[in-house]
């Protein structure tokens, strides 16, 4: 049975991050549910963990090994200076040696170093090398699930090592000998089967679409549309299917649905590729990552548009805009003339600057507003043409639709930005207590300018920040109405 | 696979307790459902729980948020659709989407939710 809330352990939020007292294996406790057998084999792994797993790890292991230079790299180049240990939210809201980047990456490169150095193979414990033991495994699906493959560790380390690669490729081992994570797996079976994250069929999509467009011609008395599988639209818009679900999701919809009406763009969603996330990324599948692109690449093809416009979503921007190419390219049949894909907030300020939409800040008065960085964009891709706009654009965009916007303290914000506590494939459940520590650090920088400034707004651009953000906020003892998109905030400002 | 003895039936589960079999769920069931989230199901509670039903009968998914506001709108006469949302969260505190789902023998929703 579920946890009870009482059964959650929530911080005081005193505006302050400090280093916590290390314990090993204190976190140890909250763990992912196992894939189940119907998805592990759709995605192309082993139904379940087989006898013989240990050699069959190593195998895969020698595989990445001589696949993936990088990760060879960063088994063999650490030098344990020490300077990722605090830099990582689960480390800071557990206290778990296993949650410092060194650490957690530490039960990797033990493994390593016993089955492809001769020093390991050799002297084995001396050398710190240990061999792929049961216990091991154990540790590995605890804390390479406890790590949201933010990258912010790596943006300390002096040798640019990227933890992310080392647990997605923990990940990719553990899937391979059929010891999946329940959460993710399930999720890229359903897009598959369905076209999104939640499972939405055709006939739903349009009735919850229907839905969304009476809302907004109530609200505003514009026939404002939102197209689903329209062949020869401009534009295919692709946002996480939360958009067409949850809350704060659908504010962002309807803000999206207003800027193409307002612009006059032809525009539409699809049915089939009705998923901006690609949770292939999360598990370092290859494989799988570049299925679940395809699908966008394959439908921006069937209906013939020009450009591909993503929504919010966080991890979906860094896999679409850093690998589509490379996976699923060339798309020399759209129109060049656009960037491919285009990030919806550098599609929408495009508009503001070229006075095509116009906003009234003023209709966001009621709101004080503080940014959050999302990881996967702040510190693996770029918004727009010049460098940094991943920074500058979503900023740009806020404080055109809003007055008041003030900035979380440096070094918790753009490249040096903490998790939300839930990327990377963690936002279930089962670990909630990992997510509420993984949030802490977040959450202090938060309530510090909820404190000093009266921040009561948290604008977002990434699905599963704003998941993790309104549950946090609930567990923390604010509103969850204070957490929702840019394009919310859009979607009051816009005039009609 | 967890599970739960029920009049004599094992009921199978998932790992949260979302009921493994739609065609296991009857209103008894519900109501053991609702008690274990400490929810004593109400009038009001059923017309939602019919509604979501029968939306996934009928679309083989749960509603969207939005799309159950506007119906509590509708069948509360609750306009205003932060009422209306506060109306559903007051009946099912976990929120609809998990839930309101469990106790009506739906799955457990999946993705960014």
């Amino acid at each position: 049975m579920a946890k009870t809330k009482a059964a959650y352990k929530v911080p005081i939020l005193t505006g302050e991050i400090k280093i916590p007292k290390v314990v090993s294996g204190i976190s140890a406790y909250e763990k992912m549910y196992q894939g189940e057998k119907d998805d592990m084999v759709a995605l192309g792994f082993p139904a379940s963990l087989e006898e013989g797993w240990e050699i069959k790890a190593v195998g895969i292991f020698k595989q990445l090994l001589s696949h993936n230079k990088a990760l060879r790299d960063y088994m063999d180049i650490c030098v344990r200076c020490g300077a990722c240990t605090d830099k990582c939210q689960f480390f800071l809201g557990t206290g778990d040696s296993n949650n410092m980047p060194v650490g957690r990456a530490e039960l990797m490169r033990k493994v390593y170093r016993y089955y492809f150095t001769p020093a390991g193979s050799l002297f084995k414990g001396l050398a710190d090398a240990e061999p792929f033991s049961e216990e091991m495994l154990k540790k590995w699906f605890t804390y390479y699930y406890q790590c949201s493959e933010c990258r912010r560790c790596s943006y300390y380390c002096p040798y640019g090592i990227d933890t992310a690669v080392i647990t997605m490729a923990a990940r990719e081992i553990m899937d391979g000998i059929g010891l999946g994570q329940k959460y993710s797996t399930v999720i890229i079976h359903k897009v598959f089967n369905t076209g999104n994250n939640i499972g939405i069929p055709q006939a739903a999509l349009r009735n919850t679409l229907d839905d969304l467009e009476e809302e907004i011609n109530e609200e505003t008395g514009k026939d404002v549309k939102i197209p689903m599988d329209v062949e020869g639209a401009e534009v295919l818009l692709v946002p996480p299917s939360a958009d067409f679900f949850a809350m704060p999701h659908m504010e962002s919809l309807k803000g999206y649905a207003k800027v193409f009406y307002k612009a006059g763009v032809s525009w539409t969603v699809s049915s089939y590729a009705s998923e901006a996330a690609n949770f292939g990324m999360f598990i370092g599948s290859y494989r799988n990552t570049k299925e679940l692109n395809k699908r966008i690449w394959d439908e921006a093809r069937r209906l013939k548009v020009k450009r591909v416009v993503v929504g919010e979503c966080g991890h979906a921007w860094r896999a679409m805009y850093n690998y589509s190419n490379t996976m699923n390219g060339p798309f020399d049949f759209l129109d060049n003339k656009y960037r491919q894909p285009t990030h919806i907030c550098d599609f929408t300020l495009g508009l503001i600057k070229d006075g095509v939409i116009k906003v009234d800040p003023s209709a966001n008065d009621d709101k004080i507003i503080t940014y959050h960085d999302s990881c996967n964009i702040a510190r693996g891709s770029r918004i727009g043409e010049i460098p940094g706009g991943q920074f500058t654009i979503p900023r740009e965009l806020i404080k055109a639709c809003a007055n008041n916007f003030y900035e979380l303290r440096n070094g918790t914000n753009k490249a040096e930005t903490y998790c939300c506590g839930a990327g990377g494939g963690i936002l279930t459940d089962e670990v909630m207590n990992v997510r509420i520590a993984g949030s802490m650090a977040k959450m202090q920088t938060i309530k510090e300018v909820m404190d000093n400034k009266g921040v009561n707004f948290l604008a977002l651009i990434c699905a599963i920040c704003k998941t993790q953000f309104a549950k946090m906020y609930q567990l923390y003892g604010f509103d969850a109405e204070m957490v929702g998109g840019i394009h919310q905030l859009v979607s009051s400002a816009i005039i009609l | 696979m967890p599970s739960f003895a029920f009049n004599g039936k094992t009921i199978e589960t998932d790992d949260e307790g979302y009921l493994q079999i739609l065609d296991n769920w009857n209103k008894e069931i519900a109501e053991y459902l609702a008690k274990e989230e400490g929810i004593t199901l109400t009038e009001k509670h059923w017309e939602l729980i019919e509604w979501v039903r029968d939306y996934f009968f009928k679309f083989q998914v749960a509603p969207a948020i939005k799309s159950l506001i506007k119906e509590v709108g509708k069948l509360e006469n609750l306009p205003d659709k932060k009422e209306a949302n506060k109306f559903i969260y007051e009946l099912f505190p976990e929120g609809p989407a998990k839930q309101l789902a469990k106790i009506a023998g739906l799955p457990k929703p999946t993705g960014c939710v």
